[in-house]
């Protein structure tokens, strides 16, 4: 079992913990529904230590990474991320990543803890073509995220660095609490936040800053449970549940992410046929009309015969619904769609809906 | 401490026994596990029940855990209130959280199933 280093500040709190993908995590401490309304509506807490994280260096990094990912590298100056996939030659998903460019000729890859050692073993096969090193740093990296409309205001007093301006995917390094780190405006909650990545060995002094420097503003600690609603909610892609190596970009209806004129690209082949000439299928969000809860794997159907299987399901603590996405036939993914979830021994009725499901509102200050 | 005058299951419900009127639920133990309560399905008055058979089910945001009856009988009333108000199953698990009151078939069942006291054992063995 591994541990964060923040481990005994869950301790302290009385997390309830869990196992994911070996890693012992917090599942929630005071509930997963008070936690998802605390980000949503003040501030949120997470420990992210269990993502994993990748440098890569050397004089080929940039056409390097342009060869292995669908987004344009080349739009990253310093300190500043992208949204983006390792795709396969077939167009599908090893996994979806974040990209950081650090210096010229320096990135960091951020990639779900599930897939870390797969995403790492991809990467240095890849990279025997190209003059670049390849580091597995997901132990040196600890990573919380404080997330939610008080975020900026609880992180400015902890850090000289200004974050005021600091817009949408753009990083800094600096201090926090004492502690250097790299503070990026990134997130998967759908809120307004800050992803901090510190290789500290004692990053607990950040953990307990943040959580004192926001209590007038009402931060709370969030574990993983609340973490997924909310996220669902926002609709971010979850690996495993919504994208995996058996679907491809255009059919998880991440187009946005692909720029076909960069260049040549992993799965760019298909992935262009299936932009000229269409999919079968294509990823879409319903929500529940009856009673009940869609929930991974519950069969889905249209015009009484079943056509899929839940994706991502759940109870959206701040929208109230059951919500969930699902790949459907291209002509039942149509919003308005109604379709069927099979719940236990009934088929409950849902209809297709336009995501993202909760859209946070636009402050004036966001760039 | 559990209340006293409750029996208990290993699937952690708790029923109530006046006469043949029986009242269940499930028990703080089994709320705190399950998280916020979202959701329940509850069974249909006039319903039969056997014992140990699943009755219902009551979902939190994370998981779907089933109601087992915990003595046979035949349903007499279900909680409505939780459809609107699920999560009074987490705040009041043992009064305003019932969720059946059944017409139970027969006592001696009732005498057979956990007391408090070991019931609160049971729960100590499982926590280890």
């Amino acid at each position: 079992m591994k541990y964060t280093r923040f481990h005994s500040n869950h301790e302290k709190l009385g997390a309830k913990m869990i196992e994911f993908f070996g890693w012992n995590m917090p599942l929630e401490y005071k509930g997963i529904i008070d936690e998802h309304l605390a980000v949503r509506l003040r501030a949120g807490l997470f420990d992210v230590s269990h993502m994993g994280e990748i440098h890569v260096t050397g004089k080929d990094s940039l056409a390097f990474l342009q060869h292995l990912t669908p987004n344009d590298v080349s739009r990253l100056a310093p300190n500043q991320a992208q949204y983006t996939a390792l795709t396969t030659p077939q167009g599908t998903f090893v996994d979806d990543m974040l990209v950081y460019c650090l210096a010229p000729e320096k990135y960091l890859l951020v990639v779900n803890a599930s897939n870390a050692d797969k995403d790492y073993a991809w990467v240095a096969d890849h990279a025997s073509k190209f003059d670049v090193k390849t580091e597995n740093m997901s132990d040196a990296y600890s990573q919380l995220a404080l997330q939610g409309p008080a975020a900026e205001k609880i992180l400015q007093p902890l850090t000289p660095v200004p974050l005021a301006g600091m817009k949408s995917f753009n990083a800094a390094w600096g201090k926090v609490a004492g502690e250097e780190a790299l503070i990026s405006r990134t997130g998967y909650t759908g809120e307004d936040g800050f992803e901090v990545y510190t290789r500290s060995l004692k990053p607990g002094v950040i953990w307990d800053a943040i959580l004192e420097q926001g209590k007038s503003a009402g931060v709370e600690p969030i574990g993983l449970g609340a973490r997924d609603t909310l996220r669902l909610e926002a609709k971010l892609m979850l690996y495993g549940n919504d994208i995996d190596d058996t679907t491809t970009m255009i059919e998880a209806d991440l187009k946005w992410v692909i720029k076909f004129k960069k260049g040549d690209f992993l799965g760019r082949d298909i992935l262009l046929k299936q932009m000229e000439q269409g999919v079968s299928r294509r990823i879409a969000g319903f929500e529940i009309t009856g009673r009940g809860i869609a929930r991974p794997h519950y069969p889905v159907f249209h015009d009484g015969r079943q056509v899929s299987q839940v994706c991502s399901g759940t109870y959206a603590p701040y929208l109230k619904k059951s919500i969930g996405l699902v790949y459907l036939p291209v002509a039942a993914a149509e919003l308005g769609t109604v379709i069927e979830v099979g719940i236990r021994d009934n088929k409950v009725p849902a209809k297709v809906i336009p995501t993202p499901f909760y859209k946070r509102a636009e402050t004036p200050a966001q760039g | 401490m559990v209340p006293n005058n409750f029996r208990y299951t290993k699937t952690h419900e708790w029923v109530q026994l006046t006469g043949d009127e029986a009242l269940m639920g499930i028990t703080d133990y089994a709320q705190n596990h399950l998280g916020d309560v979202v959701y329940i399905e509850l069974p249909v008055v006039g319903a039969k029940l056997a014992a140990h058979q699943v009755i219902g089910n009551i979902e939190s945001v994370k998981a779907v855990s089933e109601i087992y009856a915990p003595l046979a009988g035949e349903v007499a009333a279900v909680n409505e209130g939780l459809n609107n108000s699920p999560e009074l199953v987490n705040q009041d698990p043992h009064g305003k959280g019932w969720i059946v009151r059944f017409k139970a078939a027969g006592k001696a069942e009732f005498e057979g199933l956990m007391n408090a006291v070991e019931y609160e054992k049971y729960l100590e063995g499982l926590d280890k």
